[in-house]
């Protein structure tokens, strides 16, 4: 078998993690309308902190600690946006560089950290039953139950009226101002939640693959926006926000399936982050392509047609088939003058008379005519 | 009431470009005054706006809305009783959002003291039904629809619901039918009229049409190089024609703007 059951439950798995991440970029790309790409860093920033918690025996504390952390990230990259109106591209690659050295300090100024005999929140709630399904699956079944309450809580958020106002920003910022609501307030709010979110997808990852690396986070914000890109392609026209949001999910998940695939057709590690970003390219191109691709066919569908018809005439049978109006003039011409000159002067200025109705026929066909003499 | 004393604000100052936008204007508007303005573009007409809803701050003078002086409250603070429509109507809504979240939005400023993760009710979907029929567009059978379908028009008398949801202090419309076509100008403008009177709401409106400028409202300002240089209300303004204030113009920005002549007496009878 090409993908193995083993595969397909480890891509699903991954893909809930790395989903959080893609929705926490839902939040600050798609809803916000600002660019954060402090993500990798924050990612990272998730992690450690998890693994630190996590070690010292509070696996389910470490998650929150690792909200907690993603949502100080944010609030900087927030606060450096509005208050201080740093750029909103620059503010997330400051924070993404200064986080480099947070990360190291969190882990002991050590470039990784392991989890060896410790309690991950896995460990945990495999422990809860002792039958082979439950060993089997529970990894999946806590991940669906976290990533499905934070989809669920993110859509009840979106919903109110704190909600509202930040969805308003990234759509309207002049309506906004016009409206009482602090953009600025709400741009920070909602930066806070994004990284909370990847945050927690870090302090995941963390314990599940029981490690913490401080280059685990590089290129994740790639990884994430091609997650977002795939899953908002299902959802683009729907209003329904809730499938907006499982959409990303689908996405992430969809997106660890394409790497399942590639690691199965042996592509070397060292080429994953190439191949990541040829699959983001190909994602973003993807709609381009598509409506290029189209207009090219039907360029050359016409180009070709209207060569036939052309062709048709040179061949001295425009009595043939003339199909298009040109033709069908030709045909009013052309019949009549095999039977005799005469016959044929009148049809000329009959010709005429409807050349000045429409000139690029009348031109083409006096063109033909010059060419039967 | 609104009282402004003074104001002053230059863009871009000691450079090349500097730009003196407002020099000193001074402006007193009594409660359910309606005044419009006219004036050649670059007089200041929308930097007074700007200046009133606090997109910025002004160099010098101060801005007095019923009493409580507001020169240096932030743009978020005063649009709790500041309305404001813009020319475009892409700029007063969230395309993207559905009509009644629009609403909701707008709602928020009577609602300050409603706890921010309260949701839509019932009762405010019945309100904004309510309101939404006045409109006499159907759009109260298309709360679920995003305001991004809807024609200019539409959104812009959206707009001005969202903006009079709850009864501004003032009311500042720049130029806020010129992007429709007339039929759908007049009848913006209509609403526009009958929701002004109805509720008395103080406001400001900047038309470059002069047979508006005179019809509209009860008085009629002029502004050339970022002041006030002609003002008229009562029996005068009752009598005075377009050629009047066609003429007025010519003399007080120095008769030198024959395009803005040209513009103006051609834009009649919208």
């Amino acid at each position: 078998m090409f993908l193995t059951a083993q595969i397909i439950q480890t891509a699903i798995e991954t893909g809930l993690i790395y989903g959080l991440v893609a929705l926490s970029l839902f939040i600050s790309f798609t809803i916000l309308d600002v660019c954060d790409l402090s993500t990798d860093g924050c990612y990272t920033l998730g992690c450690a902190v998890g693994v630190m918690v996590a070690m010292t025996g509070h696996p389910v504390l470490a998650l929150f600690a690792s909200m907690g952390a993603g949502i100080l990230s944010g609030f900087i990259v927030g606060q450096l946006q509005t208050t201080f109106r740093v750029p909103s591209i620059l503010a997330g690659i400051i924070v993404n560089t200064g986080l480099y050295t947070i990360n190291l300090a969190v882990m002991g100024f050590k470039s990784n950290v392991a989890l060896f005999g410790t309690d991950t929140v896995f460990s945990l709630f495999r422990g809860l039953s002792d039958s082979a399904f439950w060993k089997e699956w529970s990894n999946l079944i806590l991940l669906l139950l976290i990533t499905g309450a934070i989809c669920a809580a993110l859509h009840w958020f979106l919903g109110t009226r704190l909600g509202l106002s930040v969805r308003a920003t990234g759509d309207s910022a002049a309506m906004v101002r016009a409206s009482s609501i602090n953009p600025g307030f709400m741009i920070v709010l909602g930066l806070c939640l994004s990284n909370a979110l990847t945050g927690l997808a870090g302090s995941l990852i963390g314990q599940y693959n029981k490690m913490s690396d401080i280059n685990l986070g590089t290129g994740m914000v790639t990884i994430a926006l091609a997650s977002l890109i795939i899953g908002t392609s299902f959802s683009s026209r729907s209003i329904h926000m809730m499938w907006k949001i499982i959409s990303v999910m689908i996405g992430s998940i969809l997106y660890r399936f394409i790497i399942s695939i590639a690691l199965r057709l042996n592509v070397p590690t060292e080429a994953f982050k190439l191949v990541s970003a040829l699959i983001v390219a190909a994602a973003i191109m993807a709609p381009q392509i598509r409506s290029m691709v189209a207009v090219r066919r039907r360029q050359t569908a016409e180009i070709r047609q209207r060569r036939a018809v052309l062709e048709e005439r040179r061949a001295g049978g425009p009595a043939a088939e003339g199909g298009t109006e040109t033709g069908k003039i030709a045909e009013k011409n052309g019949g009549p003058s095999a039977e005799g000159t005469a016959v044929r002067q009148t049809a000329e200025k009959d010709g005429r008379s409807i050349s000045t109705h429409s000139r690029e026929p009348g031109t083409e066909e006096s063109r033909q005519k010059g060419g039967q003499d | 009431m609104l009282c402004i004393e003074g104001i002053r604000k230059v863009f871009n100052p000691g450079t090349i470009n500097e730009k003196v936008a407002l020099s000193g204007l001074s402006l007193t508007l009594e409660d359910g005054d309606f005044a419009t303005i006219v004036g050649s573009n670059g007089a200041g007409k929308s930097t007074l706006f700007n200046a009133i809803a606090g997109s910025f701050y002004v160099d010098e003078g101060f801005i007095e809305l019923d009493g409580k002086d507001i020169t240096y409250e932030k743009e978020h603070r005063r649009s709790q009783y500041i309305g404001r429509l813009f020319q475009d109507p892409l700029m007063g809504t969230a395309p993207h959002m559905t009509i009644e979240e629009n609403l909701a939005i707008a709602y928020l400023r009577a609602s300050a003291d409603k706890k921010p993760f309260s949701r839509i009710t019932a009762q405010d979907r019945e309100k904004f039904r309510e309101q939404l029929s006045l409109l006499h567009m159907g759009l109260e059978d298309r709360m679920k629809n995003p305001v991004g379908l809807l024609s200019g028009g539409q959104r812009q008398a959206l707009t001005l619901l969202m903006a009079t949801m709850v009864t501004p202090k003032i009311l500042l419309l720049d130029e806020h039918t010129a992007a429709l076509d007339p039929a759908t100008a007049a009848k913006v403008l209509e609403l526009t009229a009958k929701i002004v009177s109805e509720r008395r709401i103080t406001c400001l409106m900047v038309t470059h049409n002069m047979t508006q400028a005179l019809e509209m409202g009860n008085r009629t300002l002029m502004m050339d190089g970022g002041r006030i240089v002609f003002d008229v209300k009562g029996a005068e303004r009752s009598s005075m024609t377009v050629d009047d204030l066609l003429k007025k113009f010519e003399q007080n920005t120095g008769g030198t703007l024959d395009n803005d002549r040209i513009l103006l007496s051609t834009e009649e009878g919208v």
